[in-house]
Parts: C-alpha cells; sequence; structure tokens
C-alpha cells in the first residue's frame, strides 16, 4: 500500500471557500470560508450532518453548481490551476480525467434509457479519441474490475436492471474511466445495506490502493471515515470545524461538536450505555447564523468568549486543527463527560 | 420487572424488561404478494415471498428489534402484526384474540392498542392539516371526549413528546426531520396504545438528532409501560434499544435472541456477517479486526433459493443446506436459530448485560497483539485482489485476512 505523500505540493488546494446562495428569505451562507488540502494518494473524509456545507464545498469544486443565485469567492487550486476561473471547456476537460465524483444514489446519477455500457463508453470517448469497440471493451474491462459478474454480458442492460450496490459500483467504474487523480464520493453508500456498505468501501479501497487515487469521502458516518480516511475534517454550519488525523479526531477530539457526534453514536464495539450522548437542539439555520461559534447555542460548555468568531486554528499540536475557544486543558476533561471515556483511555 | 418474573430461562437481565405477559404471538405468519400479467385477465404469474412462516413472541413492556436487508421483509411482517395487511395465512394473536381474521370494524378498538410510527416522517404527516388536527383525529374518530378534552391532550402528547404546546397550529413543513418524527410518536400514542410498532423511526435522521429521538422512545417506554417491535437496519441502534432481537434475512426470520447475546455470541452465519459489515468508529480497532465481506445481493424473493435461503453467500455452506431447510433450533436462553452449521455454540451463554459485552466480530481492545499480523492486513490491496477462496456451496463471503478476534 502506498501510503499519501503528504510533502510537497497538495494535489487539491482550496483556500477560503465560500459559498452563498440568494434565496427568497435572505442569504444562505452554505459554505463559509473553508480550507483543505488533498495530497496524492491520500483519503480525506469530510464528516458532518445534513446541510453542513460538505456537499456544497466538493460539488463546487467540481463546478458542478449553476444556480445562477449561487455566488462563490475563494480558490480551488488543483496542480496550481485555479478551477474557480476556468471556462466551461476547460473544466470539462478536468472532471473525470482529473477530478471526478460518485453520488448518494446511483440510480438518479445514470440516465435510466441508456445501457450502462453506453454510459461509460460514452464518457471515456469524451475524453479519448478511441473507437466505439475500444470504448466498449473498456467498459468491460472497469466493469470486472468492479466486480460486476459476468461483465461482458451485463454491459448492455439498463441502470433499472442492477441492485443498488451494482449501480453504485456502475458509477465507479465510469468515475474511474479515465484515471482521475482524485475521486470524490458523496456518501456513496448511505443509500445501501451494510453488506453491501462493506462490498463499496472494499472496493474503494481497492482502487485506491491499486491507482494511487485520491479520495475524498464525504459522509455523516464516523464508522466509514474509521474505515477508510487518512485524514478527517469535520464540518459544522459551512465551516470546518475540527480538522486532523484520524486517529487525532477520533482519540483526541477538541471540539464539542466531534464529542457531540462520537456520542451519539450507539455503537457495536462498547458496552451500551445506558442513554445515547444526544447534542440537544437542532442545526442553525443558515440564513441567520449568530456572528459567534455557530454550535455555541447546542454547547454545553459556552462561555463569553463563543459570541466572537473562532477561527480554526493548530491548538494543540501539529497540524491537528480545530475552532473552539476552550483551553486544550480544559477539553480534555470537558470531553471525558461527553464521549465514552473509555474512548479517550484509548489513546493514551 | 426482575428477570425471575419473566417465565424465560433467560439470566440476560435486560431481558426482564418484558414483565411476562404474553402480549402479541404470531404464528405461522406468510404473506405473499401475487405478480399478475396480463391484460384482462390479470392471471397471477409469481409471488413475491415477502413474510415465509414466521413465528414469533412478544411480552408485554420489552423491545423486540427487528433487523435485516431491505427487501428481507421485515417492514411487510411489522404490517401484517399490525393487520396493515391482510395474510396470506397464520395467525396473529394480540391480548388473547385473534385478530388475522377481523373486519374494519372489529379491528377498530385493535387499532387503539397497536399503533405504528414510520420511517419517512415527511410521507407519513399529511401536509394540509395542522399539527393539532393531526394529533386529534384519532382522538374524534375513536370519541375520546369532547372537544376541550382533546384538546387539552393534544397539548399534553406535545408536551409529552418534547415539542412546546405552542406549536399546535403549525404545518408539518414548519418543522425539521427529528421534530416531525417526535409528531408521529405523539399521533401513535394519543390513544394510550400498548404496543408501538416503529418500523424505521430514526433512519431517515441525522446522527444528533437520531440520538434525541431514541433516547425520547427510551423515556417514554419507561414512562407509559410501552412495548416496542422497533424495525431498523442499524444494528448499533437496535442493539441499543432492545431486549431481544429478530434477525431476519429474505422472509424468514434466522435468528433470534436476548439483544446483548446476539452480539456477544451470533449463531447464525448471517448474523455474524451482518455484525461483521458495520464500521466501528474506532479507527484502531478497525484496522484490526476480521471483516466478512458477504459477496453478491440478497437473491429475489419471488424464486428464493432452496433449502436454508442464505446458503448461496454463506461461506459455511454445504451440500446440505441446498437440500434442506434447517428448522429454527433453541440453543438456551431463549436462543434459537435456523442452520446447519450453527456457530458459537460452544461458548457459553452471555453473561448479564451489565457485563462489558464486546461483540464477536470485533475484536476486544487490547487483545490484538497474538498470532496474525495484525494492523497492515485489513485495507491491504494484495488482500482485496485476492480471489474468492471457494467454498463448497458456491460463492461465497471473502474473508479480509486480518487479525481473528477470539
Amino acid at each position: 500500500m502506498t501510503g499519501p505523500n503528504m510533502t510537497g505540493e497538495p494535489l487539491l488546494d482550496v483556500r477560503d471557500l465560500k459559498v452563498s446562495f440568494r434565496t427568497e428569505d435572505g442569504l444562505v451562507k452554505a459554505v463559509d470560508g473553508v480550507s483543505l488540502t488533498l495530497f496524492e494518494g491520500e483519503t480525506l473524509g469530510i464528516v458532518g450532518e445534513s446541510g453542513s456545507g460538505k456537499s456544497v464545498t466538493m460539488m463546487s469544486v467540481m463546478r458542478l453548481i449553476n444556480d445562477p443565485n449561487a455566488r462563490f469567492e475563494g480558490e480551488v487550486l488543483y496542480k496550481g490551476h485555479d478551477l474557480m476561473t476556468l471556462n466551461r471547456d476547460q473544466m470539462r476537460a478536468i472532471r473525470g480525467t482529473g477530478i471526478s465524483m460518485i453520488f448518494q444514489d446511483p440510480m438518479t446519477s445514470l440516465n435510466p434509457v441508456y445501457r450502462v455500457g453506453a454510459q461509460i463508453a460514452e464518457q471515456i470517448r469524451a475524453h479519448d479519441h478511441v473507437s466505439k469497440q475500444a470504448a466498449r471493451a473498456r467498459a468491460i474491462e472497469l466493469l470486472a474490475a468492479v466486480g460486476i459478474p459476468q461483465a461482458a454480458h451485463r454491459v448492455d442492460n439498463y441502470p433499472h436492471e442492477f441492485s443498488g450496490g451494482m449501480r453504485q459500483r456502475v458509477m465507479i467504474a465510469m468515475a474511474v474511466s479515465c484515471n482521475p487523480d482524485i475521486l470524490i464520493a458523496d456518501e456513496p453508500t448511505t443509500a445501501l445495506d451494510v453488506t453491501i456498505q462493506a462490498q463499496i468501501l472494499k472496493l474503494l479501497r481497492k482502487l485506491r490502493n491499486d491507482f494511487g487515487t485520491a479520495v475524498v469521502l464525504i459522509t455523516h458516518d464516523m464508522g466509514v471515515v474509521a474505515d477508510l480516511a487518512d485524514r478527517i475534517a469535520v464540518m459544522y454550519a459551512g465551516r470546518i470545524v475540527e480538522q486532523g488525523t484520524r486517529r487525532e479526531v477520533f482519540y483526541d477530539a477538541q471540539h464539542p461538536y466531534t464529542w457531540g457526534l462520537l456520542g451519539s453514536i450507539a455503537r457495536l464495539d462498547r458496552p451500551k450505555p445506558r442513554r445515547l450522548a444526544a447534542i440537544p437542539g437542532q442545526p442553525p439555520s443558515l440564513l441567520r447564523l449568530a456572528p459567534g461559534c455557530a454550535f455555541a447555542d447546542r454547547c454545553a460548555h459556552r462561555f463569553d468568549l463563543c459570541d466572537e468568531p473562532p477561527e480554526l486554528l493548530e491548538r494543540v499540536d501539529g497540524n491537528h486543527l480545530d475552532a473552539c475557544h476552550l483551553e486544550p486543558k480544559q477539553k480534555k476533561e470537558l470531553r471525558e463527560t461527553t464521549i465514552h471515556p473509555e474512548l479517550i483511555e484509548n489513546a493514551e | 420487572m426482575t428477570a425471575a418474573e419473566a417465565p424465560s430461562t433467560s439470566s440476560d437481565s435486560s431481558y426482564g424488561n418484558g414483565d411476562g405477559e404474553l402480549l402479541l404471538r404470531a404464528e405461522h405468519v406468510t404473506k405473499y404478494f401475487p405478480i399478475r400479467s396480463g391484460v384482462l385477465l390479470q392471471r397471477e404469474v409469481a409471488r413475491v415471498h415477502a413474510v415465509d412462516d414466521v413465528s414469533l413472541e412478544l411480552r408485554a413492556g420489552e423491545t423486540l428489534g427487528l433487523v435485516g436487508e431491505s427487501g428481507c421483509g421485515k417492514s411487510t411482517l411489522a404490517r401484517c402484526l399490525a393487520r396493515l395487511y391482510p395474510l396470506t395465512s397464520g395467525s396473529v394473536v394480540f391480548e388473547g384474540q385473534d385478530i388475522s381474521a377481523l373486519s374494519r370494524r372489529e379491528l377498530r378498538p385493535v387499532r387503539r392498542e397497536l399503533q405504528m410510527v414510520f420511517q419517512d416522517p415527511y410521507a407519513s404527516l399529511n401536509p394540509r392539516k395542522r399539527v393539532g388536527e393531526i394529533l386529534s383525529d384519532p382522538l374524534r374518530i375513536h370519541k375520546r371526549g369532547n372537544r376541550d378534552q382533546i384538546k387539552r391532550r393534544v397539548r399534553e402528547l406535545l408536551e409529552l413528546v418534547g415539542l412546546s404546546p405552542e406549536h399546535i397550529n403549525r404545518y408539518p413543513h414548519e418543522f425539521s426531520g427529528g421534530q416531525r418524527q417526535r409528531i408521529g410518536v405523539a399521533r401513535a400514542l394519543a390513544l394510550h396504545p400498548k404496543l408501538i410498532i416503529a418500523d424505521e423511526p430514526v433512519s431517515a435522521l441525522d446522527v444528533s438528532i437520531r440520538a434525541q429521538v431514541i433516547n425520547l422512545l427510551d423515556d417514554l417506554q419507561d414512562e407509559l409501560h410501552l412495548t416496542y417491535i422497533f424495525i431498523a437496519h442499524d444494528l448499533g441502534v437496535v442493539r441499543h434499544v432492545s431486549d431481544r432481537i429478530a434477525v431476519m434475512y429474505l422472509g424468514k426470520i434466522v435468528e433470534v435472541s436476548p439483544a446483548e447475546e446476539l452480539y456477544q455470541r451470533p449463531i447464525h452465519p448471517y448474523t455474524e456477517a451482518l455484525l461483521s459489515a458495520v464500521p466501528i468508529p474506532d479507527p484502531d480497532l478497525s484496522d484490526r479486526r476480521t471483516q466478512i465481506v458477504l459477496e453478491g445481493d440478497v437473491p429475489s424473493p419471488i424464486v428464493p433459493p432452496s433449502g436454508c435461503r442464505f446458503h448461496p453467500r454463506c461461506r459455511y455452506a454445504t451440500k446440505i443446506c441446498a437440500q434442506q431447510e434447517p428448522p429454527l433450533a433453541e440453543y438456551g436462553g431463549g436462543h434459537v436459530a435456523a442452520c446447519h452449521h450453527p456457530l458459537n455454540i460452544d461458548l457459553p451463554a452471555a453473561p448479564g448485560a451489565d457485563a462489558a459485552p464486546v461483540p464477536s466480530a470485533v475484536p476486544v481492545p487490547g487483545a490484538a497483539p497474538g498470532g496474525a499480523p495484525a494492523q497492515d492486513a485489513v485495507p491491504s490491496a494484495a488482500a482485496d485482489a485476492e480471489p474468492l477462496p471457494p467454498v463448497a456451496g458456491g460463492t461465497a463471503g471473502a474473508e479480509v485476512p486480518a487479525e481473528e478476534a477470539q
């Protein structure tokens, strides 16, 4: 397994990305100053609940948001080029060969009236000047590579003839058909059963290891990132509230929202708690965000400084960033009351 | 409610949550859906075997978890138990009364006692009705008091589920998903039911909100002495809420066990695989554990496989599995499973729920150093690229080699 190459230039460098939508009710700041890096061969997990801005961030990187009411600020550097300044054709050349994306619901992402083979071949021929036969042969190869049995036969099936898991495999085959450097997977297993989820995660792991593809994995499931991600960014209300390596985020979580996420999972690997540590309240409306910490209203450890906006800073060590005003020492004590204490012991 | 009062032989104290009185008994419940074809004469050409010969018992005060993959028939079974579907055959006895053949009118008093909460709080609330109407409808239909009494009860219900009585005049679209699910719960509670069948009540909710709703259901059970049938595909959630768990596969119950015991010593290979597929939110454990990845999809319920329905995907399958359907056999402590090659049967039954349980599919923290290489094994490319080991009986699960748990 080739580990991520974290030295040198990042493959993808998102700098202070802001995405807002003008709506009838006012300005929705869906993404509010997100900075991310992704290195070659690395898997970055982006975790957050619905509305946290995790999908909008990555859709913006792909320049897939065409809403005339959307406004973008910031830079998205891919191999040194700012994707935000590219025109349609230039961007089209990058999609598929440079960066490609798979989505949660493979049924709506596939065209129901074309055979899957034709859909994959179309993409291959859009980027490579090859014959129809060669594109079809490559499509069969790809379907076999993502674990579709009898690929030579299945290539002529329509999307509805596949099960949910198989459709997601088709999507993955299509996404990797032009050997992209980066694969963005937006909740790739959310619509699937656990046993099928395990198959798809295994496949993603294999692709990453075989081809060295860097992966951005968007999910709400802490279990999935624990399994697959090298680094994790936790998003809340359009901002990153914590970012670090997988072990840092799980064993040395700094932000109370991360504690809440970890505490509210009913997990199989721990004794059953009497009650789940639910986060009270609901995510704030992105229309009326308070100037301070967006999580403050739901946070049990709120104090006067929380009315000031917290910056995402190195507060503990290394590249472990968090956006919480509490002192690291305080956090350590408070955290243990919020998530299961065994989790902390594990790290030490 | 102590374990001693429970007639079961179970030593699991959490099983003692049921006070022993039999509330519901399903016997040989079968539900087939016909597939028709033809223009004028709609002839039945095939049948979907959604639920096939399922028997189970439910005791007052307990929570029975029902797990399985989509299409395994868990929702159909729930709807059969609630008599939202007519049964193809079999019987459902609720509080001593066979409800499987009752007419709509005769069912009415039963409906008061037996309510459902549905998965999608967006689809299960009428968007054109205010919350007040949604909650007072059941009270009016069942003639529970005059206008003032009903109004009072609606306010009471809103408070019970943690909503403000001021919400009474709002429409469903003005609420978030979690709040809507609370309304769904309040509606189910309106007529003081004894049994609530909750069909994936938290699956559509975000994690933090999910925990809130689970805690609410927990509190309500204590407060109102409710009995739950809790359907979910999330095994963590099911373990958290259930006293007993039934695992379904392709229309059949393959294993029933006291909750903690199921996670510590799954007997059916399908249960083992299901537990093993759940991602563990702990990086080190996740790297260390053995994961069984089932190959393929659930077969079609139109033509279910012969013998044991799980045999085409089972890594332990032998010849007999394709020929003979295994009966549900008793393994002590209320733990039953239907398998020709039962697992973990030489392990002792689970101790009380207080003891720290570690599911067998998950390695014990700190127990990793031992024989096989642990850390590097699971995500390695080599492991994933290996062809599947041929297992007798056809295609089977591939095991990612890593540290074995126990």
